[in-house]
């Protein structure tokens, strides 16, 4: 049978399509002139500005605090819903599954509105606390989905052996259920931990004075311009992606090694 | 210490639902509550009760702006939809050790910070940008001619940041798809077109329906993209949120317009699972859904 070209062809499109604009951005953090279209030399100058910008240290610790806390507590909220949720069939969990399927398919400008309602009704300062407590909510669906996938394929009787062997609850807990889910656990708080990182739109409806997050930043200043040290930080945070890609590839390949 | 099994279930669902109800199901039902409350001129939320939002939804500019958004979000969901079936296709016939490949390709754009890729937008679009000089070049555009802030650009950029989630979906069910159904059709006499739309299509559906919603609902709630590469003709429901939230400082009428964008995002999805339900192979025949 003769093979069409067509998928090969919008598979190409599509690639360099999705590439083209990265690379002339990474391109251009080493271009010594402003304009994209002209090459100017290579130069390091706009990663110097934006080593030398304060405001930018300042928001990537936010980040760094909220991702890192939001991450812990999503991947315990997150695991526990997901074994719940795998364990028991009854009317409450066709309940709990509804709470932690909807959240993913919400626009994020609806989430990030409804909680600053809640904030505002209860006349909670905006600020870093806000912002976790926003990203905990929506990480915790993200990490529970992928918890709930890992168990699809999770052996059930070595947890009815060890019972049979008189294990309790807390040796079953610790020493089959979480090392042996490790790696999907791990896969879900990866997850968490881009989106917490890469949030905007829900992050900037509950941020308050003195909370910018990196987001943010980039976005004020995109907003103001195209300086072309967001070309430098943008450059930065792909290396970031591309390493928590690869690392999640690795936790995918090693699961279906095992 | 003993628990019952039915004691033991509700305690460990606890914390997640009631982090869920707390922080999500409640803030949802908030939205529509306050769309009924007064305005203070502090920016906050006044008490008693009153129909002023939705009187002022009345807004003669809002009906506009909402048959935008739907119309710019339907051309989103066809376009990437057009796009990711082929690219699903190759992807699944592509040797093994390939996909694996392939998919990463659609995974890293996927991860990608969403600024980031409408920012390369912006300098791709910028008028001393690569895209303008290429277009100069073939002569398909003016030296004066604007690529940026119109309506052309929000669908581009929205075409460009859903695309991968369109892909990832169908892909997954075009790889389960059995391949030699379509030979099989072929044989029996069917023409290529005849065995794409009458056997592949439909085996893929599951996954084009979610490739649908995963693009339509996203795109209709978007906001930064017009915001950045768009203009004030071509703002979505989206930028009229964030205006009465951050430039009005008017969060009822903020409430109000978020409750209406609550119930076109629940339409579509009532409706794909009302489909699903009558479908749950996925492999119904196209007319069955007449």
């Amino acid at each position: 049978m003769k093979r069409s070209r067509i998928p090969l062809v919008t598979m190409m499109l599509c690639l360099v399509f999705f590439y083209l604009p990265i690379v002339i951005l990474v391109v251009n953090s080493f271009n010594q002139s402003r304009f994209s279209s002209r090459w100017g030399g290579f130069s390091l100058k706009w990663y110097e500005k934006l080593f030398a910008d304060r405001s930018i240290w300042f928001a990537l610790k936010n980040t760094a605090i909220i991702a890192s806390a939001a991450t812990v507590t999503s991947m315990v909220l997150g695991t526990l819903a997901a074994f719940v949720l795998h364990r028991y069939a009854s009317r409450l969990q066709k309940l709990h599954y509804t709470l932690v399927y909807t959240p993913l398919v919400v626009p994020d400008i609806l989430m990030g509105m409804s909680l600053l309602l809640l904030f505002a009704s209860m006349n909670i300062q905006l600020g870093l606390t806000t912002i976790y407590l926003a990203h905990v909510t929506f990480c915790i669906s993200y990490v529970a989905m992928v918890v709930l996938a890992r168990l699809q394929d999770f052996d059930f009787s070595v947890i009815e052996a060890a019972q049979d062997l008189g294990a309790n609850a807390w040796q079953i807990a610790t020493g089959i259920f979480l090392p042996l889910l490790a790696p999907g656990i791990l896969a879900g708080g990866l997850l968490a931990f881009t989106l917490s990182i890469d949030d905007f739109v829900i992050t900037f409806f509950v941020s308050g004075p003195g909370s910018s997050t990196l987001p943010i930043r980039i976005y004020t200043m995109m907003k103001h311009g195209n300086p072309p040290v967001i070309n430098a930080l943008s450059t930065l945070l792909l290396v970031v992606t591309f390493v928590l890609v690869w690392l999640s590839q690795k936790l995918n390949v090693e699961r279906s090694t095992a | 210490m003993t628990w019952g099994p039915r004691t033991k279930e509700t305690l460990l669902s606890l914390p997640s639902m009631v982090w869920l109800i707390g922080l999500f199901l409640v803030p949802t039902l908030l939205v529509f509550a306050i769309s009924f409350r007064p305005s203070t001129p502090f920016g906050g939320v006044g008490e008693g009760w009153t129909l002023e939002t939705i009187r002022g939804l009345a807004n003669p500019n809002y009906p506009t702006i909402i048959w935008r958004t739907v119309w710019i979000s339907l051309s989103t969901t066809a376009i990437c939809l057009t796009l990711a079936v082929p690219c699903a296709y190759f992807m699944a016939r592509a040797p093994v050790r390939w996909r694996s490949f392939l998919v990463m390709l659609v995974i890293i754009p996927f991860w990608t910070n969403f600024l980031i890729r409408i920012f390369a937008w912006k300098i791709m679009l910028h008028p001393e940008g690569l895209l303008k000089k290429f277009l100069l070049m073939l002569h398909l555009v003016e030296p004066r001619t604007i690529l940026m802030y119109n309506e052309g650009a929000v669908l581009l950029v929205l075409v460009y940041s859903y695309l991968s989630f369109a892909i990832l979906p169908i892909y997954a069910a075009t790889e389960k798809f059995d391949f030699g159904l379509l030979e099989a059709a072929q044989d029996l006499g069917a023409t290529r077109l005849r065995a794409l739309v009458q056997i592949f299509l439909p085996g893929i559906s599951r996954g084009m329906i979610t490739a649908a919603l995963v693009v339509f609902i996203p795109a209709l709630g978007s906001y930064v993209i017009p915001e950045i590469v768009g203009g004030p003709s071509s703002e979505m429901i989206g930028n009229k949120i964030a205006q009465r939230v951050f430039v009005d400082r008017n969060l009822p009428h903020a409430s109000g317009l978020s409750a209406l964008l609550t119930l076109a995002v629940v339409v579509p999805m009532l409706l794909v699972l009302m489909l699903q339900r009558r479908s749950p192979s996925g492999l119904s025949k196209p007319e069955g859904r007449a």
